[in-house]
């Protein structure tokens, strides 16, 4: 396993910039989530660093070494696919055993039919290995079988497999459980988690499932229109973004983003209530800025921001409340304990309050936001 | 337990009003699909059963006589032989073609629709005349086969009037002609072909175009390969209008072919039923063909 650096990485497919000045440094052993939304150049990203994809500027260093102008195959990165790219010709004891095929037999020994002459050492050396590989991911007894015959959990395994197999520096993933249903992706991200502990791998991988990078990953690094705005880990992220945009990526709900305007004393003022929040004190007034609200830290109070209750979805364990604050468009959502909405119905009018916030100025920067110390009816 | 004893086909309420439905509806293509070929092909295979000559007032009921005839028909031997030695040239060849031309043509990144039509002209075009062309090309004296080969001091030859080379220069014409269709199916095939897999198969550590040829395109080609053959051979064993024209199943029946052999005997000496029965002949070929693609393709081709 080694080390894996993607420094100030600069790409454009015909006039169109995909990547911009990329920098990214994962520690051996480290587990990095690239995560944004389809279209940011996430898996440009990849298809760079497994040499797929040429780069117009910037350089890619495995360990100590500067891979940039080396072909995919001398890279020693294995690369599981969205598809899984299983050779659908080949059974799954021929898709796990050719990369070492190819890697340790000569042309000659790679020869069909003839080449079986020689080589006999190294084919008993692979079939074991592949033997026991399978073995570490249960797919000993569908060794004999074409990935047709097998299910999207299993073909997963095996394209991990096949991966594993010949012990790369590094492990990229692009999407790898976009195709598997709900349960066995649960199960599927335990199992890759799990494995890339006991391994001790290094593993970049890329997804636009905030919840699965938040999940899996030591790190996340959130990407948007070609750029990374921000890697950290995942709590870091949630609860220190360094923008809006990255705040309300991460976090399911979404984070409440609610106008407001902070004057030149540092009162933040929202939909006409002075809130419980000083900001840096604005130069030149009152200034528009946007407060975000995690869901969880918004409540019901007995004075607070007016609202319309529109709608409450009872999800059992905890209720999100959608509520319609006067000159804001977006629905402002609230998650609470289900008893604390035992008597609410649609329709409603209610109050709430915020207990903890970020601030955003109007380019979406974070602003500094500083709890108020004083007293107020929750 | 129902009452009622009627036998219920699907068990599913309104069934049987469906299958009706869906027959009624299947009715319009059955009966054209017995007037328009079926019924035809029943109907040569019964007038091969006769006697019968073009003209004639009576139909003599002959049973298996033109078979047996054909059996001892030295004519019928020859022309099943050369079609048979036509086919076995020009069908590889024009795979083999098909499939340079359609990776190579894959390969180039400019004039991609150029280099398509361009291989794909002698399929539209009407072979007949592009025979005239080619009886140019193969010209003892003038024509550019031997220009070219008397240029490179190489031995020539009246290709068309040897026997020894006629077949030979007619299944030439034979590739040219075919290797569009060929070319253009491989490259549907080769669409086809996720490029997933040759990224995989990069990072597995294969990157020579050969490795990438052999452990993915030519596999994965199973199915285009398997109907290229079926539509070389079947349009092979057609051949005629070279033959008609260029050298009429000479020199000394070294090009007699079978739809050939069947066009005399049926139109020129007038003796339908037993170029029927020579029809009869081709059809098995074309059938056993048409069948051997079907399995094919069913077992061994499919992956999914």
């Amino acid at each position: 396993m080694a080390s894996v650096t993607l420094h100030r990485i600069s790409k454009r497919f015909g006039q169109v910039p995909v990547l911009r000045d990329v920098t990214l440094e994962v520690a051996d052993g480290e587990f990095l989530a690239i995560l944004g939304p389809s279209g940011c150049g996430k898996s440009t990203l990849l298809r760079i660093l497994a040499g797929l994809e040429g780069c117009d500027a910037g350089s890619v260093i495995l360990g100590n070494e500067d891979v940039t102008e080396h072909a995919a195959k001398r890279r020693n990165l294995a690369m599981v696919f969205q598809s899984y790219a299983l050779y659908p010709h080949m059974s799954v004891r021929q898709n796990i055993s050719l990369p070492l095929e190819l890697r340790r037999l000569n042309a000659w020994q790679r020869v069909p039919l003839l080449g079986r002459l020689s080589g006999g050492a190294i084919r008993d050396e692979i079939r074991a290995e592949v033997t026991q590989v399978a073995g570490s991911l249960a797919l000993e007894a569908l060794l004999d079988r074409r990935p047709s015959q097998l299910s999207g959990g299993q073909r997963q395994r095996v394209a991990l497999a096949r991966a594993m197999v010949r012990h790369p520096a590094a492990f990229l993933m692009d999407e790898p459980l976009s195709n598997l249903d709900a349960r066995l992706r649960g199960e599927a991200r335990e199992e890759i988690v799990a494995l890339q502990k006991r391994l001790g791998a290094t593993v970049l991988y890329v997804t636009h499932d905030q919840e699965e990078a938040m999940a899996m990953a030591d790190r996340v690094a959130v990407m948007r229109e070609g750029q990374v705005l921000q890697v950290a880990a995942p709590q870091a992220l949630y609860d220190d973004p360094v923008s809006l945009e990255v705040a309300r990526f991460v976090g399911s709900p979404p984070m409440n983003a609610l106008a407001a305007r902070a004057d030149a004393q540092g009162h933040v003022e929202l939909a006409g209530v002075a809130l419980p929040f000083r900001a840096e004190a604005a130069r030149g007034g009152s200034i528009a800025v946007t407060l975000g609200v995690r869901p969880e830290a918004l409540r019901l109070a007995a004075h607070g921001i007016p609202a319309e209750l529109r709608r409450i979805e009872r999800l059992g364990a905890e209720a999100i409340l959608h509520a319609a604050i006067p000159g804001i468009a977006e629905p402002a959502l609230a998650r609470l304990p289900p008893e604390d909405v035992a008597g609410l119905s649609p329709g409603d009018r209610i109050a709430l309050m915020p207990v903890r916030a970020m601030l955003f100025g109007a380019d979406g920067a974070r602003l500094a936001l500083h709890a108020e110390r004083r007293e107020h009816a929750l | 337990m129902r009452s009622d004893a009627a036998p219920r086909s699907g068990g599913r309420p309104g069934a049987a009003a469906e299958q009706a439905t869906a027959w009624l509806l299947a009715l319009p293509a059955t009966l054209l699909m017995w007037a328009m070929l079926l019924g035809p092909a029943v109907a040569v295979g019964l007038l091969s059963l006769t006697g019968w000559n073009f003209g004639e007032a009576e139909i003599a009921w002959l049973g298996l006589g033109n078979y047996a005839e054909m059996w001892g028909d030295r004519v019928f031997w020859i022309s099943l032989r050369n079609t048979l030695i036509y086919v076995g040239i020009s069908v590889p060849a024009t795979v083999l073609l098909g499939l340079v031309a359609a990776i190579a043509i894959e390969g180039v990144t400019r004039g991609r629709g150029f280099y398509r039509a361009a291989y794909f002209l002698p399929v539209a075009s009407t072979l007949l005349a592009m025979a005239l062309v080619w009886e140019f090309m193969f010209h003892p004296t003038v024509g550019f086969v031997n220009q070219t080969l008397r240029a490179m001091g190489l031995p020539t030859t009246d290709w068309l009037q040897n026997p020894d080379t006629a077949l030979l220069a007619l299944a030439v014409i034979g590739v040219w002609q075919n290797l569009g269709l060929a070319m253009v199916l491989f490259m549907a095939g080769l669409k086809s072909i996720p490029k997933d897999l040759y990224e995989a198969l990069s990072m597995d550590g294969a990157d020579g175009a050969w490795e990438r040829f052999r452990r993915v395109t030519w596999p994965l080609l199973g199915p285009a390969l398997v109907f290229v053959m079926a539509i070389t051979a079947i349009r092979s064993f057609q051949v005629f209008d070279t033959v008609a024209v260029l050298t009429e199943g000479g020199p000394s029946k070294s090009t007699e072919v079978l739809l050939y052999t069947m066009v005399q005997n049926g139109f020129s000496f007038l003796r339908s039923a037993y170029g029927a029965a020579i029809t009869m002949v081709f059809l098995v070929f074309t059938l056993a063909l048409t069948m051997a693609q079907t399995v094919l393709l069913d077992r061994r081709a499919h992956y999914g």
